[in-house]
């Protein structure tokens, strides 16, 4: 048995019915496969739990969070929400479009960044929020965003 | 600005309590053990005392819930406590600063609330956004689980994967347990069959903490609080066009005119305040002319709306109300689960037709069809998602009237692409765009 089946395995023993683990599954399966869930990782998950890959499909395929189709190395998604919208939101995409070159609801050329909007991330008073790579950065305002990509691009290098 | 009693946020000095000995030290804990030495049904005595209601939302009697929740000898089945950490009704980010701030106060409500409903698993469901919430909450449990605290008590934390839709409690019973996050029809309600089928008590993060505090000082004492229909404080989410935008806990009662302007600083630039989104998003607009209104549950009734969430959204005069509707019902247009066609079809319906009336190609009977559609929803549904899209754009229009007609007259919108929410994109209307750049879709 492989490394992955046996971490879900022992998520699994957590909960008194198998099948309740197969989101922190799902979770770890991106992880390991680069950020998105290849048919290959839909089979691994459902072997370990003893699920079809069907019903792992539909349930990831409910869930904003779980990738279906390989983003870029950085996501980029910006609360679009009401209170960031009516705080600058729209601006703050339109840099993250400039600065990275590929329209918003793409994966730039390069594959470095995939570029999205999000519904509320639950930081309305700290509008607008941007999540990079699931980590949110606050308050963030279109004048900041080149040097975010700056720093994102550095680290890369 | 005037001092208000801090209950929730209580020993923080403004920051966090991270650490076990400093939370113990500041009296930690105390609540805990006086909970545990009251037979379940004291406990759940204080809490019918006390006056709490839900904080999630619903404000539903915490005290009442559990007592629906049948006695072990009755009904021999594991008992479960789930909380709803999925905090994401638009205009909400409380739930993420209590577990920030104040995670052990959070637990131990937990472990109070387990003992209420004679339980031996607690589920946190705390939504996959919510990372560094996530590391604060298992580090906290890890101290209290090597402090030899959670008394036989097995606590899991379990993170949602994006979907607002789990926080309706039955959407998110059914997520827990593995499949997709769609509502289920009750009766049986979890009290009695929730998680797999078994006596379950929802509850959320901030109802947790609080009884926390609940204990702590009793339920008669904490009624004093607040006002007589709706007791204690409450940790308003104030966002929005406003000054200071923030976390601020309150007495409930306390008036809109004064969270926003002696709290929140008032509305920034100069602009005049135009509306007012009292609950979270899904709760009917207030106009400037309701800014006396108190806030706590039955004044927010009588003003037609509702505290809901109490994620107070403030709306300056630059924003067009078509538009926010449009954005609004996005919203709910791409949380909907699809289950009931009334809400999969109708929310889709509201933003095709607010596009209509925002592009000017609307006549007269798109605005009767608007609230044609409101109505076909409401009440239709297993949950509340379609309503709430139905009783947001429906307000709007009650309320601003005069400036959906004016979108019809002129042909046009009349802010004439200044409005704030000109060209905002929601990730609905991003639907079917190709992920990846034109380039390399061709290659």
């Amino acid at each position: 048995m492989n490394a992955l089946a046996e971490e879900i395995r022992k998520l699994s023993r957590q909960y008194p019915e198998r099948r309740s683990a197969i989101l922190p599954a799902l979770r770890l399966a991106q992880e390991r496969h680069g950020g998105w869930l290849p048919p290959e990782a839909l089979r691994e998950v459902a072997a370990a739990l003893e699920l079809t890959p069907a019903v792992c499909l539909s349930v990831a395929s409910f869930y904003d969070q779980l990738h279906l189709e390989p983003p870029g190395r950085h996501l980029v998604e910006v609360c679009t929400n009401v209170s960031c919208a009516l705080t600058g939101a729209q601006q703050v995409v339109e840099a993250f479009e400039r600065e990275l070159g590929t329209p918003v609801g793409t994966t730039s050329v390069d594959g470095a960044f995939t570029l999205g909007t999000v519904e509320c991330l639950g930081g309305c008073g700290w509008a607008t929020v941007v999540a990079i790579d699931n980590r949110h950065r606050l308050r963030v305002r279109a004048e900041d965003v080149p040097e975010i990509v700056e720093e994102l691009r550095a680290g890369d290098a | 600005m005037p001092e208000y009693p801090q209950l929730v946020f209580a020993g923080t000095d403004g920051g966090a309590v991270l650490s076990l000995a400093e939370y113990e030290a500041r009296g930690g804990l105390t609540a805990l053990r006086k909970a545990r030495a009251l037979e379940p049904d004291a406990v759940i005595a204080e809490l019918e005392a006390s006056g709490l209601r839900g904080r999630g939302g619903a404000f539903f009697p915490t005290g009442r819930k559990w007592a629906f929740v049948p006695k072990p000898a009755k009904l021999p089945k594991p008992h479960y406590l789930v909380v709803n950490a999925d905090e994401s009704e638009p205009g909400t980010f409380k739930d993420r600063e209590i577990i920030l701030r104040v995670p052990f106060r959070f637990l131990e409500g937990c472990l109070i609330a387990a003992h209420a409903i004679s339980s031996q698993h607690v589920f946190v469901y705390i939504r996959g956004e919510y990372e560094r919430e996530f590391e604060v909450l298992r580090d906290a449990l890890d101290q209290l689980r090597r402090g030899g605290h959670l008394g036989g008590v097995t606590v899991v934390l379990h993170r949602g994967a994006g979907a607002y839709i789990c926080g309706e409690e039955t959407a998110l019973l059914e997520s827990l347990e593995g499949k997709r996050g769609q509502p289920r029809t009750k009766p049986p309600f979890p009290a009695v069959a929730g998680l797999y089928a078994a006596p379950t008590a929802v509850n959320n993060v901030e109802s947790i903490t609080t009884v926390t505090c609940v204990l702590e000082l009793g339920g008669a004492e904490y009624a004093k609080l607040g006002t007589p229909g709706s007791s204690g404080t409450r940790v308003f989410s104030l966002s929005g066009n406003v000054a200071n935008p923030g976390n601020y806990e309150l007495p409930h009662g306390i008036s809109l005119r004064e969270l926003i302007y002696d709290v929140g600083g008032g509305v920034p630039g100069g602009r005049e305040l135009k509306a007012v989104i009292p609950g979270g998003s899904s709760t009917p607009i207030l106009t400037a002319a309701d800014i006396d209104t108190p806030l706590d549950f039955d004044s927010l009734v009588q003003a037609g709306s509702s505290i809901g969430s109490a994620g107070v959204i403030v709306i300056d005069d630059r924003c067009c109300l078509v538009q926010l509707g449009i954005r609004v019902s996005q919203f709910y247009e791409h949380e909907s689960c699809g289950k009931c066609t009334p809400c999969r079809v109708g929310t889709r319906w509201l933003t095709q037709i607010l596009q209509k009336i925002e592009d000017g190609r609307a006549s007269q009977a798109d605005l009767d069809l608007l609230l044609s559609v409101c109505d076909r929803i409401l009440g239709k549904c297993l949950c509340p998602l379609g309503d709430s899209d139905a009783i947001a754009v429906a307000s709007y229009v009650a309320k601003f009237r005069d400036e959906f007609q004016a979108h019809v007259d002129l042909g046009r919108c009349p802010f004439g692409g200044a409005s704030s929410l000109e060209g905002i994109l929601a990730p609905a209307a991003l639907h079917g765009r190709h992920t990846h750049a034109p380039e390399v879709a061709r290659a």
